[in-house]
């Protein structure tokens, strides 16, 4: 044929070997769509054929706190910095909830769609992606029950204030979603050949929320474990959060600079490997 | 002109067989210190044998696919023929990007939309109408694109009354139905489509083979399309790629490659020329051969056809009263009929007896038949007996387009004389 030496201007080459850094955000971009509607998915299929619907999205939050303010309130005396408990506890609840949620539910998002992977072709960062705003909806919700309670304690005249620092809250979003996202991306990609990590993962979150600032403030930290707690990356957002909310916590520029570039870096490096993995993983899963 | 639009490039896939998890660390790690610091070549794929799933192999690779190399032309319809593990499936995963390549590289012009499966991501709890947005969407369709198709879509599917019932409460066959649906209104260049065919109806085939025709033939898109079904492919394909073993065995116009597929395959030999198994005081059977008529018993049967089985035998004394008998069965034992030339006056005489026994035009349907052989004296006793001494396949013909594609139900097909006023 004549045409065989003619330069083709290919749409699509597939190979073995692409570079690392190759992470195909046009296509991405093409499949917004989907990411929408695997939102709507999640969302809509969480709720059918329940009596309370939605209203589940409140009862995991509220009745955690009430068993936190029980335990470590009542039982063990942790300080809350002064702060009524309930508060105290649920607005740590909920940014830790938002960041172990999109952590567990990303890390096993190979496992979990092995079968949908492994029959059809789309960009495969679209399904954590969709994780991480099917997640940010139910963060919204459990806010919202956040400033109920704030609006009731403060109508019952008790000591919070919000400060300005309520102008970084979208950044704290942010970087809670990509340290969760990030985590989440490193460990499906390293379990996709070797299931181990998965049992460390379901515990190792449970076990990482004592290891941050959820059911104490820093400031009643043991100086020994300070600084181990502060290089936990979700202690400056939580400390920065509660700040914001609340006006009390250890809010320093520092801390969340420290927590901002430690999920840029967790959330490219799991992007890069995440990527990596994806084209093979439906050989070994 | 027509230009290519898939140039696939020394393609290879290597699959590790047998257990994944132990062991697998420590080769790991040989495996990263051989070829990423020391920059040598990687010891485990170089035991590539083919991959033959029926022998035992030395190594735990095998090559699924090795070194293919085609090319598909704008608005052709391609089939992709092999029996099960010849590669097919592996060559489908690549083209549609599941998974990728080993070695070698595929280049594509045009969108891809490839259904490995239909309804892939259909969600239970959701509505019909719901699916269809995010199945489609799957499928790599826009919001608006959908919207813009959804009544085609549903009206197609035929499933319009339960448009807005959670697919969990759907028939399989409406599930189906409405997953081809989506499918079938994807608007992309190149369409890979592997065996849908299996499900659904009659009449849902008909309308999705009808479909991928449209597609193809009216709209100049390029169909790739993996089946078992060779009715199928002849009707909707052009060309057609043989695959066996990893390899392409055959790449050619529809009629030759299905030939050389259906002739490959062992299991049934037309032909059986026996040197002394049959050798018996009476007697000695030469040959036994199932043919088309005036055509070698190389020749696939098919369907349509005329078929005469011929069987060569020496009687060694004229004084006994001989004839032979068949037992057609089918492919699992039963015995269709009995035929048998004794009441035809005619007697084996001494010397070699070139029988020949003709049956009607289009007589056996579509499968796999085996003979029984049997030698009767005096009409009554049988003094030999050879079960399944041959076995045959009937193929599917070629049908018109857009009939239907399976077998019907039977073994034999008679003609009879229909009078309509």
């Amino acid at each position: 044929m004549d045409k065989d030496n003619q330069q083709h201007d290919w749409d699509l080459v597939i190979k073995g070997h692409t570079s690392l850094f190759d992470l195909k955000f046009r296509d991405l971009w093409h499949y917004r769509d989907l990411l929408l509607l695997f939102v709507k998915r999640d969302f809509v299929s969480f709720y059918k054929q329940t009596i309370l619907g939605p209203l589940w999205f409140f009862i995991q939050p509220i009745f955690t706190t009430i068993v936190f303010t029980f335990v470590f309130g009542n039982l063990a005396g942790i300080s809350t910095d002064g702060l009524p408990q309930y508060l105290f506890y649920l607005s740590g609840i909920t940014a830790w909830n938002y960041f172990s949620d999109c952590l567990n539910k990303t890390s096993t998002v190979f496992r979990d769609n092995a079968n949908i992977f492994g029959k059809v072709y789309f960009p495969r960062l679209i399904m954590p992606l969709s994780i991480v705003v099917s997640n940010l909806i139910r963060f919204g919700v459990q806010l919202l029950l956040l400033i109920c309670m704030m609006i009731f304690f403060a109508i019952r005249g008790a000591d919070f204030q919000v400060t300005y620092a309520i102008f970084l809250f979208p950044v704290l979003v942010l970087m809670m979603a990509m340290l969760g996202l990030g985590s989440g991306l490193i460990i499906t990609a390293m379990t996709t050949k070797y299931r181990d990590l998965t049992f460390l993962v379901t515990f190792g979150v449970q076990l990482l929320m004592y290891g941050t600032t959820v059911i104490y403030p820093l400031s009643a930290a043991p100086k020994d474990y300070k600084r181990i707690i502060e290089l936990n990356p979700m202690t400056g957002i939580i400390e920065a959060f509660r700040y914001a909310f609340l006006g009390k916590g250890e809010f320093t520029v520092s801390s969340v600079g420290y927590s901002m570039i430690f999920s840029i870096v967790i959330l490219f490096i799991g992007i890069v490997i995440y990527n990596k993995t994806e084209k093979n993983f439906v050989d070994t899963i | 002109m027509s230009e290519t639009v898939i140039k696939v490039e020394n393609l290879s896939k290597a699959y590790q067989i047998g257990q994944i998890g132990t062991g697998t660390v420590s080769r790991d790690l040989e495996r990263f210190w051989l070829t990423k610091i020391r920059k040598k070549e990687d010891p485990f794929l170089k035991i590539g044998e083919t991959n033959d799933r029926s022998i035992k192999g030395e190594s735990d690779i095998v090559w699924s696919l090795r070194d293919i190399n085609f090319e598909i032309n704008q608005g052709e319809a391609v089939g992709i023929i092999g029996k099960n593990g010849a590669g097919k499936s592996t060559l489908l995963k690549l083209l549609s990007r599941v998974t990728s390549p080993t070695t070698g590289e595929i280049k594509v012009k045009g969108r891809i939309a490839s259904l490995l499966e239909v309804g892939t991501g259909f969600h239970p709890e959701l509505t019909g109408r719901e699916n269809i947005y995010l199945n489609g969407a799957i499928l790599g369709m826009r919001k608006k694109e959908i919207t813009r198709k959804l009544d085609e879509i549903i009206d197609f599917s035929g499933v319009e009354r339960y448009v807005d019932t959670p697919v969990k409460r759907y028939s399989s066959g409406m599930y189906v139905r409405l997953a081809f649906a989506v499918a079938a209104h994807l608007e992309s260049e190149i369409l890979i489509v592997d065996e849908v065919l299996a499900v659904g109806d009659a009449e849902f085939q008909k309308k999705c083979l009808g479909k991928m025709g449209d597609i193809s033939k009216g709209q100049g898109r390029t169909v790739l399309f993996v089946s078992h079904n060779m009715a199928a492919v002849k009707s909707l394909c052009s060309k057609a790629i043989v695959l066996g073993n990893g390899l392409i065995k055959k790449a050619d116009e529809v009629e030759n490659a299905v030939a050389y597929y259906l002739s490959g395959d062992s299991e049934s030999q037309n032909r059986k020329i026996f040197s002394n198994e049959f050798d018996k005081p009476d007697f000695t059977l030469h040959e036994i051969s199932v043919n088309p008529v005036g055509q070698s018993s190389d020749e696939i049967l098919d369907e349509y056809q005329t078929i005469e089985i011929s069987t060569f035998l020496t009687l060694k004394n004229s004084d006994k009263n001989l004839h032979v008998t068949f037992v057609l069965n089918n492919d699992v034992g039963e015995a269709i009929f009995t035929f048998t030339h004794v009441q035809d006056n005619l007697k084996l005489h001494k010397g070699l007896n070139k029988i020949r026994c003709v049956l009607p035009e289009g007589f056996l349907n579509i499968g796999s038949y085996y003979l029984s052989f049997f030698v009767i004296e005096n009409a009554k006793a049988p003094i030999f007996v050879e079960k399944d001494i041959i076995s045959f396949n009937i193929q599917e013909g070629e049908r018109p387009f857009g009939a239907w594609m399976g077998r019907e139900p039977g073994f034999i097909k008679p003609r009879f004389d229909w009078t309509i006023e």
